[in-house]
C-alpha cells in the first residue's frame, strides 16, 4: 500500500494499529432506500435495481477526527449526516469466502459520512461525497465478540433523537459485503469498509450539532459551522 | 528529468533512463526486464475523468444522459488498484468487454485549494502514463462507473517514468496512442481534451484540497477495444513514456472455472 496514514485519525487497539487512509462505502444497503425510489428504480437512468454493491470512495482529503468543527463551504447550506459502521481490515483480504470474511476484520469504527444532499444516484458529482473533512472517524474497538450485523445506530441533532436504525436491516450483511467487494478489489490492513448509511439520514446546517452512536462500538459528536467569509 | 521506482536484488531503487534500459541511483545499469517496475510516485487520491475527449463522448453517446457541457465527469479510484509498468493484470473468464484506456496522468506537487486556472499548472509535480482498465460487462447505472468496472486489482496501470513538470511545458500538446500486440488501436491528442489540465485542477481544488501525490487521470480518446488473455497492451504518450501491461487469465490466481 502506498497511501500514508492521515494524521488525526484514531489509532487501533489491535494490529494493524493504524488506518491506511483508504475508505470505501456502500450505498443502498438499506432496503428502505431502494423502496423509497419506487418505480423509478426500473426506469431510466437506472433501468434496473443494483445487482452488485453500490460502492463509493471517501478520498483521503475527507478523512478527519470528529473533534474539529465541520465547516460548510461557501455555497453549501446543508449536509446529510450519514451514520455508518466501518469495518477496519486486519488481514489482507482478496476474494475472501463469505464464511471466512469476518476473520479479516480487526476492528470497528463509528463513522460520520457527510454528503451534499442528493437524490439522484446515476452519476452524481464527485463533490457530493468528497468535500474536505467529510468523513469523520471515531474511536476504534476490536471486533472480538461484536456482531456487526446486530448493531443499533442512532443519530441526534441538537440533542434531539432523529434517527434510530440497525445494521440488522441491511440487505448485505458484513460478511457478504466483504466477499462481494474483495471478489474484485483486495482490501489491505487498515482499510475501512463502511457497511451502509441507514435510510433517513438527517440533514443539518451551520450552527447545529449532531451525535452519532453505534451501540457497543462508539459515538461521534460533531458541530457544524459556516465558512468564515 | 525522468525517474522510475523499481525493485531489484532485494531493494527498491530510484532509476533514470539509460541507453541500455535504466540506471539505478547506485550506478547499476540494467535492462527493462531485469527489474520490477513500481508505480513511479507515491500514489494518493486517484481522480479519473470519465469522458474528457470529444470523440470518446460520441463513442459512448448511446449510454449517456448528459452532455460534455456539464461538470467534468469525475470518479475516484483507490491506490489498491495500482500496478506498475510491465505488470500482469487479470482478465477474468466470462466477460465480453474489457478494455484499456490510455490517459495522461497529472501528479500534484503543491497542495491546491481553490486555485485558479491561471495558477493551476504551478501545482503540478509531473506526469506519467496511465492505462485505466475497465470491464464494461459490470457497468450498472448506480454511481457509475462502478468500482467493479473501474477499481479492480491491477486496473490502474501507472508508469514507467515520472516526468518532471518542467520537462512538459504544454500538457495539451501531447500525442497518445495504444497498441495491442504491436497494432495501433487507439490514437489521440491531448489538445482534444474537453476540460484541459489547468481547468481540471481549478474545478477539483474548488471543493477538495489536492495534495502531493494525488493524480488526475485526464480521460481517453475513442478507440477502446476489447483485449484478451495473452494480449500485450502498450500505452504511449510522446515525451512521457511507453507503458506496457499483459493480460493474464484466472488460472494463474488459482481461480477455477
Amino acid at each position: 500500500m502506498l497511501v500514508k496514514t492521515v494524521p488525526g485519525l484514531p489509532l487501533l487497539p489491535v494490529t494493524p494499529w493504524t488506518l491506511s487512509g483508504q475508505v470505501v462505502g456502500v450505498l443502498m444497503n438499506d432496503p428502505q432506500a431502494l423502496a423509497a425510489l419506487g418505480e423509478a428504480v426500473h426506469a431510466a437512468p437506472y433501468k434496473a435495481p443494483p445487482v452488485a454493491p453500490v460502492l463509493y470512495v471517501k478520498p483521503r482529503n475527507t478523512l478527519a477526527a470528529p473533534q474539529p468543527p465541520v465547516v460548510l463551504p461557501r455555497g453549501i447550506e446543508a449536509l446529510e449526516v450519514g451514520a455508518a459502521l466501518g469495518l477496519v481490515i486486519g488481514r489482507t483480504a482478496c476474494r475472501v469466502p463469505e464464511a471466512r470474511a469476518l476473520a479479516h476484520v480487526a476492528a470497528l469504527v463509528p463513522v460520520a459520512d457527510l454528503s451534499v444532499p442528493h437524490t439522484r444516484f446515476y452519476r452524481p458529482s464527485v463533490r457530493f461525497k468528497a468535500l474536505d473533512g467529510s468523513c469523520r472517524i471515531g474511536p476504534a474497538v476490536p471486533l472480538a465478540g461484536i456482531d456487526p450485523d446486530a448493531l443499533d445506530i442512532t443519530v441526534a441533532v441538537d440533542g434531539v433523537p432523529v434517527q434510530a436504525a440497525s445494521t440488522a436491516r441491511f440487505q448485505r450483511h458484513a460478511a457478504r459485503l466483504l466477499a462481494d467487494v474483495t471478489a474484485f478489489m483486495t482490501l489491505q490492513p487498515g482499510d475501512v469498509l463502511l457497511t451502509g448509511v441507514p435510510f433517513g439520514a438527517p440533514i443539518v446546517s451551520a450552527g447545529q450539532t449532531a451525535r452519532i452512536a453505534i451501540v457497543g462500538v462508539g459515538a461521534l459528536e460533531l458541530s457544524f459551522e459556516r465558512e468564515a467569509p | 528529468m525522468k525517474t522510475a521506482r523499481v525493485a531489484h536484488a532485494g531493494a527498491i531503487h530510484t532509476a533514470h533512463p539509460h541507453a541500455q534500459g535504466l540506471q539505478l541511483a547506485d550506478g547499476r545499469v540494467l535492462a527493462e526486464d531485469q527489474v520490477v517496475w513500481l508505480p513511479p510516485f507515491d500514489v494518493g487520491t486517484i481522480i479519473a475523468l470519465g469522458l474528457n475527449y470529444a470523440d470518446h463522448v460520441r463513442e459512448l453517446s448511446k449510454e449517456l444522459t448528459i452532455t460534455s457541457q456539464d461538470e467534468p465527469l469525475v470518479f475516484l479510484k483507490t491506490p489498491g488498484s495500482v500496478i506498475g509498468h510491465r505488470g500482469q493484470t487479470r482478465r477474468p473468464a466470462g466477460v465480453a468487454f474489457m478494455h484499456y484506456e490510455c490517459e495522461l496522468a497529472v501528479v500534484i506537487g503543491r497542495p491546491a485549494h481553490r486555485v485558479s486556472r491561471d495558477e493551476a499548472l504551478q501545482h503540478v509535480a509531473g506526469y506519467t502514463v496511465c492505462n485505466d482498465y475497465a470491464i464494461r460487462d459490470h457497468l450498472e447505472n448506480w454511481y457509475r462507473p462502478n468500482l467493479r468496472v473501474k477499481n479492480r486489482d491491477g486496473g490502474t496501470v501507472l508508469g514507467p517514468w515520472f516526468v518532471d513538470a518542467a520537462d512538459v511545458p504544454d500538457p495539451q500538446a501531447l500525442a497518445l496512442r495504444t497498441l495491442v500486440n504491436g497494432q495501433i488501436v487507439q490514437q489521440g491528442h491531448t489538445s482534444h481534451m474537453i476540460h484541459d489540465v489547468a481547468s481540471l485542477i481549478e474545478y477539483l481544488s474548488a471543493f477538495m484540497t489536492l495534495q502531493p501525490g494525488d493524480v488526475i487521470l485526464t480521460g481517453t480518446p475513442d478507440g477502446t477495444v476489447n483485449v484478451d488473455v495473452g494480449d500485450e497492451v502498450a500505452c504511449e504518450i510522446d515525451g512521457i513514456g511507453r507503458l506496457v501491461n499483459t493480460l493474464v487469465g484466472d488460472e494463474l490466481f488459482g481461480i477455477q472455472p
